[in-house]
């Protein structure tokens, strides 16, 4: 198990080698980094001085170390518009991104399981079909439409729920959280099941097929032919057989939620670090542009690596493969 | 199913087996004929501002233009043009990027993943893990950058949308020339010496096209929708050349003031479009892909 | 003789697919009695899976039992709340499965899959569930049953995976066992050992066997009585010994024809010509028409299952002595 974790770790961190070259080679190779880096507002002391910090004027493997070395150090720059750290500005406000992506996997997860499982058993009743096609449906919507409806909907026909902004926040931890307030809550909803729409059709539709195959299964068969009832061999028999594919898929589209959020961010003027990437591509803030993409790669690539573990925890026959091989 | 019976011909027989998948194609051939021929039947050119009347802005669906010379059916936006117009033109530029980026990615994709399959060895290994690593990555995140750097066009849209999906077709392209290049005729034609490129087009294309068929059709569904995306976001095509997705962003801020009609129209017209091709996409890999029949 | 635990009487069971309906089992009866083995004997698609699946109530859509009873101890099993036949289930009659990979649950533990089967049907606590979880594995002969319990399936070679399901089958001491091949994919040395051991547990604990194969050297070791299925209809029912000494029936003779081991080496091995019909498009008459070579016109028109020679036949030319076979043939025209 140590082994594969490490193992893992090694191959992460050789990818996040790759990709930080291709970031840099990006920044570097083809636009000009004294225009991506230094702000045009920047005197000529000034561009001199980050110049020769960033080893500019020195040829390209250097100034590629110096970078590895910058971005280990946790130095992506200073943001012209903020004239702060970048990397601090994306991590302030990664909490809210983090807060609105986990809810709406709970969302996606929660209500997509049983939902699933229900078109799946029942899987010619008009529920079931229902089901199903509204998960096609979900597949359709793109993010950003979706949420606007959600927002036409609720916000502004029924005034139901606040169009946009995060609500107040509470400290968890020492993580500011809004979910603990009914103001923060109901500012959480909507955003939270606009970035999940999607996942959630995703859920219901690997949960609906596993569930139609797990039925055919001997194995659910026999748990029928001791007797059980029915609430055992769904609850427990088909769920947990369904649970693996489901989590890990969950799991490695967490990422992709993150991204995405991007899309719900800006509409719900949700203050997480996706507005600020489209603020900050708005405004040609580069130095915060690159550091979300490492910050966000970063993220990634930390995922992956925890759904490959927890996956190995869910399924006992790919522990039993590891701890052979 | 007689044996002998054309694949394409079978293919469209399964194919309209399905009503549900019929009326897919058959609103798409609609909103096909609709995006192209815009300007035959487009009430008013929405890009000539001669033609715009700023005493008709914000009109509700179904007003009469102040002259009285037209009705606008689906109402105008704040510069006093016909929405209606607007969608036909905005599907116009939705359609032709999600079509040209996807045929380009389909293109160089597949080209790739042949050499890829039928070279193997080091092209194979630096282009396989070049699609791993990006394909571990969301496509939304990697258009995104990519246009930051690159700024705003139709142009620069279509790349990075070509950049985000080659990678799909590689890999199956590449899948399908690993398990058709080790079969005796591609033995044959190697030992005939004929060039690479030829044996590649001739023999190992053919194979792959149908499951690069279904992938490219589901495909223009997702380029569409993620040009809307990144067009909302303002990074996607400029404001001369709107998409479904500029018109609904400029429509926005006056949805929250209650004037729906010019945000809501143009995303039904891009929902009807994106759920209508995947309808058909859905139905296609059924048809093709005999394994998946249930 | 004793009173039957289990009999079944002219079971019907179809499948309603989209392309027709599959009259899987047609009017089939039997019985059993405690302490005694019934083979049930037919090729894949004979319906004799059908058979089993159905006296435990699990006919999955879209197939459905359409008629007949199944008696357990007299009571009509079709007339019971799907509640009361669960508890049936498991507790009365157990079954064990052909496939011994695929029967138990890969994602639960062996102690889990054990433990529920025993509170499904008595409460009682974890722990003396346990330990007759560990008792029963014994039982079935295997050693260090705690590690076993702790084990995941596939942790467990299939041998000792069928030895599993044999064990949970016999928790309860059912009164029923219905064993649906549960030999055929493990290696030949382990099928004598199962089927002995099997035998053994059965005589035992005094339940009654009903054993599906298509194996017919296992019916003869193993069964009292014995059903031979073709298409969905038994042709031959009756004692081991007269069934498989004397077979009437154009069919079982060729089955016991086919058994290698009562062949000479060196010969071919003779075969039943052609294929089983679909069970979707059965010709008219007898099913077994096309591939008998002692078919006249007369088989055009469905034979009866009639008593001839101490057992039960469904055919218009039994094999028997020539002088009989004109009057059974006759016997069989009048049956209605």
């Amino acid at each position: 198990m140590l082994l594969f974790v490490l193992r893992r770790l090694l191959q992460s961190i050789v990818v996040l080698l790759a990709v930080s070259g291709l970031v840099f080679a990006g920044v570097y190779a083809i636009g000009n980094p004294v225009d991506i880096l230094i702000s045009p507002q920047a005197d000529q002391a000034e561009i001199a001085r980050t110049v020769a910090a960033l080893k500019l004027d020195r040829p390209l493997w250097e100034q590629y170390l110096a970078f590895l070395q910058h971005a280990a150090t946790g130095d992506l720059g200073r943001s012209f518009v903020f004239d702060a750290p970048a990397i601090g500005l994306i991590l302030e406000r990664l909490p809210a991104t983090l807060e609105l992506a986990a809810s709406a996997t709970l969302i996606a997860v929660g209500l997509g399981i049983p939902l699933g499982l229900w078109a799946g058993i029942r899987s010619g009743s008009l529920a079931g079909k229902a089901i199903l096609a509204g998960s096609i449906l979900g597949f359709s919507l793109p993010t950003f439409w979706a949420g606007l409806m959600l927002i036409l909907v609720f916000s502004v026909e029924l005034g139901w729920l606040p169009a946009g902004g995060r609500g107040p926040t509470q400290s968890l931890f020492g993580v500011p959280v809004s979910f603990l307030s009914w103001d923060g809550l109901a500012h959480l909803v909507l955003p939270a099941l606009n970035l999940a729409l999607f996942k959630l059709a995703l859920v219901i539709r690997l949960t609906r097929a596993g569930a139609r195959e797990a039925l055919t299964q001997d194995y659910v068969k026999f748990a029928r032919a001791k007797g059980l009832s029915e609430a055992r061999v769904i609850g427990v028999h088909v769920l947990k057989n369904i649970l693996i594919p489901v989590v890990t898929v969950v799991g490695l589209e967490f990422g992709s939620l993150v991204a995405f959020a991007v899309v719900t961010e800006t509409i719900f003027a949700w203050p997480g670090t996706g507005k600020l990437l489209i603020d900050s591509i708005g405004v040609l803030d580069r130095p915060v542009i690159v550091a979300y993409l490492l910050v966000a790669v970063t993220l990634f690539i930390l995922i992956n690596l925890l759904v490959d573990v927890l996956y190995s925890i869910l399924d006992p026959r790919v522990r039993m493969a590891q701890a052979g091989g | 199913m007689a044996p002998g019976q054309a694949p394409a011909a079978r293919v469209a027989a399964d194919f309209v087996e399905s009503r549900l998948a019929l009326a897919g194609l058959t609103v798409l051939a609609l909103v096909l004929l609709g995006a192209l021929l815009a300007h035959l039947i487009a009430p008013q050119n929405p890009y000539d501002l001669a033609q715009l009347d700023v005493l008709d802005a914000r009109l509700a669906p179904g007003a009469q233009s102040s002259d009285g010379r037209m009705r606008y059916w689906l109402g105008t936006d704040d510069q006093g043009r016909d929405v209606l117009s607007g969608i036909l033109y905005g599907l116009r530029t939705s359609l032709g990027v999600g079509v040209s980026s996807t045929l380009a990615a389909a293109a160089i994709g597949v080209a790739l993943g042949l050499i890829s399959g039928y070279r193997r060895g080091r092209i194979d290994a630096l282009v396989m893990r070049l699609v791993d690593i990006q394909l571990s990555f969301p496509a939304i995140l990697i258009a995104l950058v990519l246009l930051a750097a690159l700024g705003q066009g139709i142009g620069k849209t279509i790349a990075a949308l070509i950049a985000v999906q080659w990678a799909y077709y590689a890999r199956t392209a590449r899948a399908a020339a690993l398990v058709e290049s080790v079969k005796e005729y591609i033995e044959a034609a190697r030992g005939l010496a004929l060039p690479a490129w030829r044996i590649a087009l001739a023999h190992l294309l053919p194979n792959c096209l149908p499951p690069v068929i279904v992938i490219a059709t589901v495909q223009i569904a997702a380029a569409i929708a993620l040009e809307a995306t990144l067009s909302y976001l303002g990074v996607g095509v400029p404001v001369t050349e709107p998409s479904l997705g500029l018109l609904i962003k400029s429509g926005f801020d006056y949805m929250l003031a209650g004037d729906y009609w010019i945000s809501v129209f143009p995303g039904v017209a891009l929902v009807i479009t994106i759920v209508s091709i995947n309808l058909v996409g859905d139905r296609l890999r059924d048809v093709m892909n005999p394994q998946l029949r249930r | 003789m004793a009173a039957p635990v289990l009999s079944i009487e002219n079971l019907r069971t179809r499948f309603f697919t989209k392309r027709g309906v599959v009259r899987a089992v047609d009017g089939v009866s039997f019985a059993v009695t405690r302490g005694q083995v019934l083979g049930i004997v037919g090729e894949s698609g004979s319906g004799k899976s059908t058979v089993g699946f159905s006296i435990m109530g699990l006919i999955d859509p879209p197939g459905r039992i359409v008629g007949g009873a199944i008696r357990l101890d007299g009571r009509d099993l079709r007339q019971l709340t799907p509640a009361e036949w669960r508890r049936v289930r498991g507790r009365r009659i157990a079954m064990i499965f052909q496939d011994p990979m695929m029967t138990l649950n890969p994602v639960l533990r062996i102690d889990t899959q054990m433990i529920e089967a025993i509170t499904a049907h008595e409460r009682v606590p974890r722990a003396t569930a346990r330990d007759r979880a560990r008792e029963a594995l014994g039982r079935v002969g295997i050693g260090a049953p705690d590690e076993r319990l702790a084990a995941y399936p596939h942790e467990l070679s299939g041998g000792m995976r069928q030895r599993v399901a044999i064990a949970i089958a016999l928790l309860h001491r059912p009164e029923v066992i219905i064993a649906d091949e549960p030999t055929t994919a493990l290696d030949v040395t382990l099928q004598g050992q199962i089927l002995a051991e099997m035998q053994t547990l059965a005589r035992d604990s005094g339940a009654a066997l009903v054993w599906i194969t298509h194996d017919l050297s296992v019916v003869a070791v193993l069964a009292n009585d014995v059903c031979v299925m073709y298409a969905g209809k038994v042709v031959e029912q009756g004692t081991v010994d007269n069934v498989l000494d004397r077979p009437l029936h154009p069919y079982t003779r060729g089955l016991i024809a086919s058994v290698p081991s009562r062949h000479p080496p060196g010969r071919p091995l003779p075969q039943i010509p052609g294929m089983m019909p679909s069970l979707m498009q059965l010709p008219l008459g007898c099913a077994f028409r096309d591939r008998c070579t002692r078919a006249s016109d007369t088989c055009r028109s469905d034979p009866p299952l009639y008593s001839l020679d101490e057992r039960r036949v469904r055919c218009f030319h039994p094999h028997v002595e020539e002088d009989e076979a004109a009057s059974a043939s006759e016997r069989a025209e009048e049956a209605p």
